[in-house]
């Protein structure tokens, strides 16, 4: 046997982190597949191993929260602070997600297929995520490095602060943030967009994508900026 | 020299109390400049603190205990309201949070072995977790900043506690601002951010705004250590009182304050001495919220901000705390602002370091640089090396050492053979304003203040 599934709706969450903790591997459990999750927290959370988890329906918050290594699937929307923190692995988010997904996250790849909601990408360490919908207000700030794609629309301020985080955009962007700029596509970007795109399963074109980055003017404290940070 | 001739000789040096020396270089270097001043250290104003308390030892109503034969345990446990491994600590003075970045590795290597052989803890800070932290700490307090900074799920399993660190007593509701002085290679690579530029740190969570989300942020840390760890809330001292309710309703293990004498690494000058209530009046609220929801003692207290000796403690157990954090105090036990520093067991004058900088022994306020004279707040390879861990650990052993003997001979005195049972009745106030905050009684009267 090399799967298992947990319905929530009969047994704790507490009893499914434990295992995804400290049992999966030890049992040579590949695949764990999550029933009735209605929008539950904390859904596999830490998770430190190569094991897939499929959640079939909605998460709630933090959904697969600082995960290492681990494949996990929401079939279904995610709330607050999906894959905040990751470190490796991949999440993938078939429905929408709500605010600060993939929030300060240093590896792995985060896939939202619907849209998600403000902040997606805040404070990004190094991770990469890929949105098949459009991304809310505030998408990007303070990010230091790591890469977003964004398949349809920006909302405001996009990219506010940004370090060396790399944003690529196809749709309209609302506005730019402070010190953020649209800069001139390179080979290298091109490549970078296509290879994002194919892991996250699309198809688009990267040459329909924009690229904005740091303009890198309020790398050292400048009071003249005033509030322009 | 006629009458008037003397008159206006005098009132031609007359100062103004308004715009006396201190503001009006406020107001000329920020005419020159354009710029608010940035620097380190925590308040220079003066603000009722625990010296405006006295412990009353016992005489014939309280029967004291002898100071060298008669034993006062300072075990001091923290964390047991959820967590399967609370927190055990030998005495109840912890080392607050400081980052490496705005510290040397030398340094933090040397509270881990200070703290290790004490039986205490020591805590991270802003730039994540170093190995040598974490080998030389027996126990680690992990902080969940708001920069999130070099933050893993792999050091959080290897903490003892986690602090979800809300804000600091320097600057409760503020950012940091880590020049790029003091952004080296290594810290750099673990901030991921480049070399030398100006590193600022966000003010809030980035995954979470509020009370409400709080909660399940806590469940969130919970869940992924297997609920074994407990988890600290760090408040700056402000709306004390309604902060540590909410901490406690969000399922907080300990709740840590920190008044506005707390230190910091490099913040605007107008924060430190602007914001925030003292460590006196924090402390008194703190302890009001718990009793008011029945929490005394199932949450643990930690207060901070300017606890410097072991009289200090044992007045801050007295007014209700579990324990202490301390953190400039261990700078200046480490050398912090002395006039000279060892190497290879040669004594070295500072002075021109200091000189250099613009201030003097005593004076210095200037972590910000990263130029430390006596190698504590750098980065910089052979400042570091002004403080190697063998005699940083055994200064600030020494410091923690004398202050848990103050501790305890003061509680002797008072009668107790546990730190942990000095009670305010052990307390009385030395001004009215301390009294106030602190609703304890005027020495010799029974008047409190506003009750």
């Amino acid at each position: 046997m090399d799967s298992l599934s947990f319905d929530l709706a009969a047994t704790p969450l507490r009893d499914l982190n434990r295992f995804l903790h400290q049992d999966a591997v030890t049992q040579g459990i590949k695949q764990v597949t999550v029933l009735h999750p209605d929008g539950a927290h904390n859904i596999a959370v830490g998770l430190s191993a190569p094991v897939a988890v499929d959640i079939e329906g909605h998460a709630g918050y933090y959904a697969a929260g600082m995960l290492k290594h681990g494949i996990v699937t929401i079939h279904g929307n995610a709330g607050t602070g999906v894959a905040e923190n990751m470190m490796s692995g991949k999440v993938h988010v078939k429905g929408f997600a709500s605010v600060s997904a993939g929030a300060s996250a240093h590896g792995g790849l985060l896939v939202v297929d619907g849209d998600t909601s403000l902040r997606c990408g805040i404070s990004l360490k190094g991770g990469d995520i890929v949105v098949g919908g459009s991304v809310g207000s505030f998408s990007g700030f303070m990010a230091q490095a790591g890469r977003m794609v964004i398949c349809g629309n920006a909302g405001d301020a996009l990219g506010d602060s940004l370090y060396e985080a790399v944003i690529y955009v196809r749709g309209t962007i609302k506005s730019l943030g402070a010190d953020a700029r649209i800069e001139d596509m390179t080979e290298s970007d091109y490549q970078a967009v296509g290879e994002l795109l194919a892991a996250a399963g699309y198809t688009y074109d990267a040459h329909e994508f924009k690229r904005v980055a740091s303009a890198k003017s309020l790398y050292h404290w400048n009071a003249d900026a005033n509030q322009e940070y | 020299m006629n009458d008037n001739e003397h008159i206006l000789k005098h009132i031609a040096k007359e100062g103004s109390a308004g715009y006396d020396r201190k503001i009006m270089d406020y107001i000329h270097n920020a005419a020159t400049h354009g710029l608010y001043e940035i620097r380190g250290m925590g308040a220079k104003r003066a603000v009722p603190n625990f010296d405006d308390l006295v412990l009353l030892g016992a005489s014939l109503s309280r029967y004291p205990l002898e100071g060298y034969r008669e034993k006062c345990s300072t075990k001091t446990i923290l964390g047991t309201r959820f967590a399967s491994k609370p927190i055990e600590l030998e005495i109840p003075i912890t080392i607050a949070g400081m980052s490496f970045g705005a510290l040397s590795a030398n340094v933090k290597e040397s509270l881990g072995r200070a703290a290790t052989e004490l039986g205490t803890s020591t805590t991270t800070g802003d730039g994540g977790m170093t190995a040598e932290e974490r080998q030389s700490s027996k126990t680690l307090v992990y902080q969940c900043l708001p920069s999130r900074y070099g933050f893993n799920p792999d050091d959080v399993r290897r903490a003892d506690a986690i602090e979800i660190v809300i804000g600091q007593g320097a600057k409760p509701g503020g950012g940091g601002m880590l020049l790029g002085q003091k952004i080296s290679p290594r810290v750099a690579k673990m901030r991921t951010l480049p070399e030398g530029i100006d590193q600022r740190s966000a003010c809030r969570h980035p995954d979470w705004t509020g009370p409400d989300d709080l909660v399940i942020k806590i469940h969130e840390l919970r869940e992924m250590t297997d609920w074994e760890k407990p988890i600290y809330v760090k408040v700056g001292a402000t709306r004390t009182f309604h902060d540590v309710k909410l901490a406690v309703h969000a399922g907080a293990d300990v709740i840590v304050v920190d008044g506005m004498q707390g230190g910091t690494a490099a913040t605007q000058t107008c924060f430190i001495e602007h914001v925030g209530i003292p460590t006196l009046a924090a402390l008194r609220q703190a302890v009001d919220a718990l009793e008011d929801l029945n929490m005394k003692g199932k949450v643990q207290l930690i207060i901070s901000g300017g606890v410097r000796t072991g009289a200090d403690v044992a007045k801050a157990l007295a007014m209700g705390a579990d324990a202490v954090a301390i953190g400039q105090g261990v700078l200046y036990a480490l050398g912090c602002n002395h006039d000279a520093y060892t190497l290879d067991g040669v004594v070295h004058s500072a002075c021109n370091d200091y000189e250099q900088l613009g201030t003097a022994a005593g004076y210095c306020h200037h972590c910000h640089t990263g130029r430390c004279p006596v190698g504590i707040t750098t980065q910089d390879e052979q400042l570091a090396q002004r403080l190697m861990p063998d005699l940083g650990a055994k200064r600030l052993k020494n410091y923690l050492k004398t202050l848990n003997m103050e501790l305890t001979t003061l509680a002797r005195a008072c009668g107790k053979q546990n730190v942990h049972h000095l009670e305010r009745e052990d307390l009385a106030a030395m001004t009215i304003e301390a009294a106030a905050m602190a609703r304890l009684p005027l020495a010799g009267t029974d008047w409190i203040p506003g009750v």
